[in-house]
């Protein structure tokens, strides 16, 4: 089965084609720009180009897959947008899957493992995986050193992602190379149990972790100077 | 008819999600999805409120769009999107959307200006478009005056807001007199049992002064502050606010200086139809008055009916059948939300 694959999520804007069989799951084509104020320009044609280089066309998807971040808002919107959309014209089942789970799954190695990506205003976007790639905590949004507490906490020796190079210091945690942003077959892998089984598709919810930035309108401010009480 | 180009438009600029579908000039579906509640209790659109809840309507939207014309996104000919102005994160969720729909239909996608598309809706309701011809476009976001040589190529901008959005101005003013958001439709309500002549508030970038440098360009802050001064002395003075004369005589000068200027445009450029578009061309004193006054002039005055002149998605379709049928290219895949697109530019 033909599977198309994006996430926006990160600072990376990733389209990729896997081929899930029976016990594996492959991959075939790929796409990944790093480019964080680009996200609405390089997808479509990451997506288009993925379809060129595997000689597949649209309707040959079986289902799609997105990363449901967390991620900042503006460019996580354009992976789950085209997912939806594609997902709706084909026909075909739409899967998310947390972004952070295609940086922290691929990276399990036997001991607990923070995996964080950028979340700007000082903060990243965390969760911690055990030692199988289990997701145990997270994903949540705070301060690195408040993050780097709750790992200390869980006895994470390692951290992952484009969060954890970046406030690496902070962290205080080794840094592990790779996955720096979300891997499309890690996603596709966690996504594998329900494109194999034909599970319904799923409304793709962002995990957005925080509040719109609105303050309620509380009344207006005056024009005329304060009136001069005698 | 039937076998003119069958065009899907969407629009997400601001609070409202549109899907339009049009065969020609012929209105085969509007949905929409508007955000405008969402909105209310902070006075103004808030773009992260209104961006979460274009990513939640629009698939639904597309659905309804495409029952209701009967037709399915196979048969469609050119998806169109408006790719600016408008608000950034806004503007990017109806922009990845028809490139989704057009990458998985394969069809062709044309990325639209929001404010050619506001002229180019008339053509569902009066037919094709006498060029040259004057807009003007007024709303909660834009107050333009424009010469529109050639729809499908481009349009000279001729004067714009300085300051405020006339629709600005209303939502400002409904809130200073407790009416709700938005505050065209209860202002134009409150203003039938006023006196439009009881106050005489400014009529902005009418002095003869700044007529010069500023012949088709509007100003509204100094309106809206002259408002909020006349109903705080009131106040203060423990007198009753009368809203209805308020919200007329506040009316009275926005149209006046809207309906003046786009008429002195008309004239100047020999030009002898007039477009109105935007959610203020809702309003029924500037309709009103617009007809009265071109009516002497000579001057055929069109404005579509309230439906068409608030954000949708027919007029994003509206102009894409345009662009089509003037055999003007597709956007490119890459083709980028521009918040601040420029008006000579009516696609990219
Ligand atoms: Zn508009």
């Amino acid at each position: 089965m033909l599977v198309l694959l994006v996430d926006s999520s990160t600072p990376a804007v990733t389209a990729a084609l896997v081929e899930v069989s029976a016990d594996s799951v492959a991959l075939r084509a790929h796409r990944c720009t790093v480019d964080a104020r680009a996200h609405g320009e390089l997808l479509a044609p990451e997506v288009d180009a993925v379809l060129a280089d595997a000689d597949a066309r649209p309707a040959d998807l079986a289902a799609i897959v997105a990363g449901l971040g967390p991620g900042p808002f503006t460019g996580l919107r354009v992976g789950l947008v085209t997912a939806a959309t594609m997902g709706q014209v084909l026909g075909v089942p739409t899967y998310g899957v947390c972004s952070l789970d295609g940086i922290g799954y691929p990276a399990a190695a036997g001991e607990p493992v923070l995996a964080a990506s950028d979340a700007r205003r000082k903060e990243i976007y965390w969760a911690v995986y055990d030692g199988a790639g289990q997701r145990i905590a997270g994903p949540e949004v705070d301060a690195p050193d408040a993050a780097a507490a709750r790992a200390r906490d869980l006895a994470v020796t390692v951290a992952v992602g484009d969060g954890a190079h970046r406030y690496a210091d902070v962290l205080g945690l080794p840094v592990r190379a790779e996955p720096r942003y979300p891997d499309p077959v890690a996603l596709a892998r966690l996504a594998g149990e329900r494109i194999r089984a034909g599970a319904p598709g799923e409304r793709l919810t962002p995990l957005y972790l925080r509040r719109p930035d609105a303050v309620a309108s509380i009344g207006r401010k005056p024009v005329l100077p304060p009136a001069v009480t005698p | 008819m039937a076998d003119e180009p069958l065009i899907l438009g969407i629009e997400t600029s601001c609070d409202e999600t549109g899907v339009g579908i049009v065969r020609g000039h012929t209105l085969l579906a509007d949905a929409l999805a508007s955000s405008v509640e969402e909105h209310a209790r902070f006075g103004g659109v808030v773009p992260e409120v209104a961006s979460r809840a274009h990513l939640e309507a629009i698939v639904p939207t597309m659905d309804r769009a495409l029952k209701e014309a009967g037709v399915t996104i196979a048969d469609i000919d050119a998806i169109a999107v408006t790719s600016g102005p408008g608000l950034a994160g806004a503007l990017l969720v109806g922009v990845a959307a028809a490139k989704g729909y057009a990458l998985a239909a394969e069809k062709p996608v044309y990325g639209v200006n929001h404010l050619a598309a506001h002229v180019a809706v008339d053509t569902l309701e009066h037919g094709p478009l006498p060029e040259p011809a004057v807009a003007l476009l007024v709303s909660g976001g834009h107050s333009s005056l424009l010469l529109v040589d050639d729809l499908a190529r481009g349009v000279t901008p001729l004067g714009a807001t300085i300051d405020d959005a006339a629709g600005e101005a209303f939502d400002k003013v409904a809130r200073l007199l407790g009416l709700p958001f938005p505050g065209g439709p209860p202002i134009d309500r409150e203003a039938r049992a006023g006196d439009a002549g009881a106050i005489g508030f400014p009529r902005g970038l009418t002095a003869a002064k700044d007529l010069a440098a500023h012949r088709y360009d509007f100003s509204f802050s100094g309106l809206k502050t002259a408002v909020a001064r006349w109903v705080e002395a009131r106040q203060r003075a423990g007198e009753p606010v009368p809203v209805a004369d308020v919200a007329a005589s506040f009316q009275e000068a926005v149209c006046d200086v809207l309906t003046a200027k786009a008429l002195d445009a008309c004239r100047a450029h020999g030009i002898e139809t007039l477009v109105i578009g935007g959610g203020v061309a809702a309003n029924s004193r500037l309709r009103a008055m617009a007809e009265q006054r071109a009516e002497k002039h000579g001057i055929r005055v069109r404005v579509p009916r309230p439906r068409l002149c608030t954000d949708n998605g027919a007029m994003v379709a509206a102009l894409g059948s345009h662009l089509v049928a003037s055999g003007v290219a597709p956007s490119r895949l890459d083709l980028p939300a521009d918040s601040a697109m420029p008006l000579t530019v009516v696609s990219v």
